[in-house]
């Protein structure tokens, strides 16, 4: 598995670690069983400090994606909730490319799209957050 | 991840003459934790640095190190037996040669690992035979980083690590502080490379006129700043804007943008409430973060 964190992006590196574990489960790129690399070896691959590994890999254990063994390291486990969210990208997916084909014919610009969509992310992000 | 302090000082004040190179400082470094330190040249953190390892003596104020107060001699020595140090100016002798260095150092360190100094002798490519005199900046740095990682202290204390290192240079310190980290030392390091700060540092203090003026977990500092430019059919309202967390705010005929380190969601509210025509909300990186800092004083 490839992992690339974005310092820039204001969102904490180890939401963005569990995010791409996440989505690697969702697409089958990590399947139940697999073995994620070990907490320093991941902290050093990525050049990033080993408690936001260890923080990704706490909360992910708390969501029950991953089972963290005592000495042995981490183990995905997928249950078959997880691979139907891969059906929910899926059909987000769809949703999306119908919604952009709209607003590209109201004749807005794929940048001011992007604008759009991510100032309503972030809002949205902070809106969670301080509930 | 333990919330113990392994550097606390309060008050702590250095003054030469009339300047105040450090005021009034309340610094908490944690445990386990890396931790940067940033600041213009000159800010006061090479001074604050050698405070807190007594080889400087505060003027007022005071705080401890590993517990031990940085004012009592006797108790510093033993700190700094747990402590390794990796000054500003990589002080060497220049009539040694990198082996007799390597070689001095050791005699003094009950935690000196062989092991580690081997493996860093051989990644950073030193000439064992060359005289410290003839080596470059870059080689004198890595010799200087070699002598405190291949002890096993505590807190490991580094000023300007990345001083004439190049970036392959630097990507390797990197990888020896996030391995040093997971071997559960404590890291403090002052550095003027933010984009290699943002990526490994937990925890972030910056010094300005030697006083903190930030002093945030990285995350936090991420979620919270947020840049929000805004239009209005109107002269932009200004002064509807003045809230708690509104760090700068530029205006322009109907634009404006609000840089705000909190209380970005009430902000795009309130633009909302003023039927803003355009409203994006941007994150901050720390290099944004850092200069508007500085800027403001």
């Amino acid at each position: 598995m490839f992992y690339k964190l974005t310092p820039t992006t204001g969102q904490p590196l180890y939401l963005q670690l569990m995010q791409q574990v996440r989505h690697a489960a969702e697409t089958g790129a990590l399947r139940d069983g697999d073995q994620l690399p070990g907490i320093r070896t991941l902290a050093e691959e990525l050049v990033v400090s080993p408690n936001t590994v260890a923080k990704a890999y706490g909360e992910l254990e708390h969501e029950g994606l991953l089972e963290l063994r005592q000495g042995l390291g981490a183990f995905v486990c997928v249950k078959r909730r997880t691979r139907s969210l891969a059906n929910d990208v899926n059909l987000a997916r769809r949703r999306i490319r119908d919604l952009i084909e709209q607003l590209r014919e109201d004749g807005l610009l794929d940048a001011e799209i992007r604008r759009a969509f991510e100032a309503e992310l972030l809002y949205a992000a902070e809106a969670v957050r301080k509930r | 991840m333990t919330n113990e302090a392994v550097i606390l000082t309060q008050g702590l004040t250095k003054s030469y003459g009339n300047r105040e190179a450090v005021r009034a400082l309340n610094l908490s470094v944690g445990r386990n934790r890396i931790t940067a330190f940033l600041g213009r040249n000159g800010a006061g953190k090479s001074t604050t640095i050698k405070v807190l390892l007594g080889m400087v003596r505060a003027t007022a104020g005071g705080g401890t190190v590993l517990g031990k107060q940085i004012t009592d001699k006797k108790a510093n020595l033993d700190m700094r037996r747990r402590v390794a140090y990796v000054a500003e100016d990589k002080p060497l002798y220049g009539y040694m040669t990198v082996e007799q260095t390597i070689s001095f150092a050791r005699s003094f360190y009950s935690d000196w690992r062989t092991n580690v100094e081997r493996q860093l002798l051989r990644d950073y490519e030193l000439p064992t035979r060359q005289k410290i005199k003839q080596l470059s900046k870059g080689m004198r740095t890595k010799l200087a980083l070699l002598l405190a990682f291949a002890r096993r202290p505590e807190l490991l204390i580094l000023d300007e690590p990345s001083d004439g290192l190049d970036p392959v240079g630097i990507e390797n310190l990197l990888q020896t502080l996030v391995a040093q980290s997971a071997d559960g030392v404590t890291v403090f390091f002052s550095s003027h490379q933010i984009a290699e700060v943002e990526r490994v540092a937990d925890h972030v203090c910056i010094l300005e006129k030697g006083c903190l003026a930030v002093d945030a977990p990285l995350d936090e500092l991420r979620q919270s700043y947020r840049r929000i430019d805004l239009v209005f059919s109107f002269p932009a309202p200004e002064r509807e804007f003045r809230i708690s967390g509104v760090e700068r705010i530029r205006t322009s005929g109907h634009q404006m943008s609000v840089l705000a380190s909190r209380n970005a969601e009430a902000l795009v509210e309130r633009a909302h409430r003023l039927n803003a025509v355009s409203v994006e909300v941007a994150p901050v990186g720390l290099r944004e973060i850092f200069l508007e800092t500085v800027k403001e004083n």
